[in-house]
């Protein structure tokens, strides 16, 4: 298939005087459902351009930290900056418009409609244009319909869907599913780009492609980026910085080498069974 | 021949109007999945909003219509923002009892303000409305019934087509979660689709209290009668409720004039068991909604 292959142009901005800058700080952050602690007192930044995974065992917190960080969970302690401003107690529609965009580790597509629809939705908080020129269609309308059209084309091309972007996304196969949401994630223009398990039931071919939007997202167009992963190779070879949660706190934190050989975090993944 | 007309027209019209007021609890259920059982209530405050409008403070009636749709937009805003947006994240059966408690709230209020008995509008639909064609005979508040529901119709189906909130809410039906992460103020869609469905039940309270005279428990006996309806068309389709309406109303008026008008009532609800028994999912329903 021939693609275009230039940077789709919502990373342009990305050009020195107009940047997207991400700088996410958590703080102290815990969060108790009843009397289940799903976090304790965990405590993360991530810096613009950084690619941070975040791993643990089933149940460490890591998709509640995700609920968290994108409003979807309120937490009853600790604070939550994003460059610079406060942003703990702002509603999930807020925080997409000042640019922290989410994947779902449950596809959370659309079903019905196609995926180019999926995809036009997300730009409803960048149309500028008010209902009395929308009514009458005008000139300036339809150029910024065109607009918004050229940016997601790119973005098609980018994942490299353009022969499914009529298709109905329900009648899509899963690993497609999730690269559609990706795209849809994508199209919001986010800062910061929070992906909760993308690989999750991908076959191998579907996990290097995805992989390889990742890399190129990251390391040649500096989108930044948390990834909550379980799949400990493609974690070790795309992230630059790793956190490990367990029992919704805190284990480690480092580069993928010092994660690997944490005695703790070896405990945590083969049990604490005194022979390892 | 015409009297089969005559009932078929009359049943139409009322139809259009069951199925209007159960497009309203179709979109609670859809948005939120909140089953209303307080909509009937709702449609008797509109009928009573409307007559205190005339009679207390003598307005014209374009005028009171007007200020009465409003007032029933503004009621159901009210009614999310105080009552359903502090139960967010609850059991949803909390939130249904809590509409069964808000249906006896109002319904107490009513008796309080207007009293039991039966109240009739005063006559103010122009006599241009009553059509006589042959022996058919319209009387003016049942054409009044069928345009109304028409302008209704086509204005929701814009709204919901085109504009950017009727998309929203549209998404947030769709899928909650997804809708959230682009962006959609959710918070806002459940507002609006109380303050929509509240609006709409009051239209149908105040055609249907021409027709029927206005008494508190007819009123609120009539919005029961959306179970029936969106159970035909199934739970969550807008269109189907329009359908199911109009299919429960001729079946009522049919049943009024052929078999004995004291079956009226009753027929719908035999349906009801009916369909749930052939297709329990409604004539349009998606497979996988709750049952009632």
């Amino acid at each position: 298939m021939k693609a275009y292959r230039g940077k789709p142009s919502i990373f342009k901005s990305n050009n020195p005087d107009e940047k997207k800058v991400a700088d996410l700080e958590v703080r102290n952050l815990s969060l108790n459902f009843g009397g289940v602690k799903a976090l304790n007192d965990v405590t993360i930044s991530v810096h613009n351009g950084e690619l941070v995974a975040i791993i643990g065992p089933n149940g460490a917190g890591k998709t509640s930290l995700l609920n968290c960080i994108t409003g979807f969970y309120k937490s009853q302690k600790g604070r939550i900056f994003f460059n610079g401003k406060d942003i703990t107690n702002l509603p999930p529609h807020h925080l997409v418009r000042i640019g922290i965009g989410r994947t779902f580790q449950n596809i959370e597509l659309f079903p019905g409609m196609t995926v180019l629809s999926n995809l036009l939705l997300a730009r409803h908080n960048h149309c500028k244009y008010r209902i009395s020129p929308a009514s009458l269609f005008l000139s300036s309308v339809r150029e910024e319909e065109i607009r918004h059209r050229r940016v997601l084309e790119e973005l098609i091309d980018f994942l490299e869907i353009q022969a499914i972007r009529k298709k109905k996304v329900g009648s899509l196969p899963y690993g497609l599913m999730k690269r559609v949401e990706l795209g849809r994630a994508l199209a919001l223009e986010p800062a910061l780009l929070i992906l909760d398990e993308p690989f999750a039931g991908m076959n191998l071919e579907e996990k290097e492609d995805m992989v390889r939007f990742l890399t190129e997202m990251n390391q040649a167009w500096g989108q930044t980026m948390i990834l909550v992963e379980h799949d400990m190779s493609i974690v070790m070879s795309i992230s630059k910085r790793i956190v490990v949660l367990n029992f919704g706190e805190k284990l480690a934190e480092g580069a993928p080498d010092e994660v690997r050989d944490n005695i703790e975090v070896i405990k945590a993944y083969l049990g604490d069974t005194g022979r390892v | 021949m015409s009297f089969f007309l005559q009932l078929l027209i009359n049943g139409l019209s009322i139809g259009f109007l069951y199925g209007l007021s159960a497009m309203g609890f179709v979109m609670i259920f859809k948005s939120s999945s909140v089953l209303n059982f307080a909509h009937g209530e709702l449609l008797a405050l509109g009928a009573f909003f409307f007559l205190a409008m005339i009679t207390w403070a003598q307005l014209p009636i374009a005028v009171a219509f007007l200020v009465t749709l409003v007032g029933c937009f503004i009621l159901g805003f009210f009614i999310e923002r105080f009552f359903l947006r502090p139960l967010i994240g609850e059991h949803l059966i909390y939130v249904i009892m809590l509409t069964v408690g808000l249906a006896s709230m109002f319904k107490g209020i009513m008796l309080l303000v207007w009293g039991g008995n039966l109240q009739t509008y005063p006559e103010f639909l122009p006599k241009f409305l009553s059509i006589q064609w042959d022996v058919i005979n319209i009387p003016p508040v049942y054409s009044a019934a069928i345009i109304i529901g028409m302008i209704f119709l086509i204005l929701f189906g814009i709204f919901f087509k085109y504009s950017s909130q009727g998309i929203f809410m549209r998404s947030v039906a769709d899928n909650q979660k997804a809708a959230l992460s682009l962006g959609v103020h959710v918070q806002r869609v459940f507002a609006l689709s109380w303050a929509i469905a509240a609006l709409v039940a009051g239209m149908s309270g105040i055609v249907l209290g021409v027709i029927n005279g206005i008494n508190v428990h007819d009123l609120s006996a009539i919005g029961l009668k959306v179970f029936p309806v969106v159970i035909l068309g199934g739970l969550d389709s807008i269109g189907g409720a329009i359908i199911g309406g109009l299919i429960i109303g001729v079946l009522e008026t049919f049943t009024g004039g052929y078999l004995s008008p004291s079956l009226r009532d009753v027929v719908p609800y035999i349906i009801l068991v009916f369909i749930l028994m052939v297709k329990p999912y409604g004539l349009f329903g998606l497979k996988e909604i709750e049952r009632v």
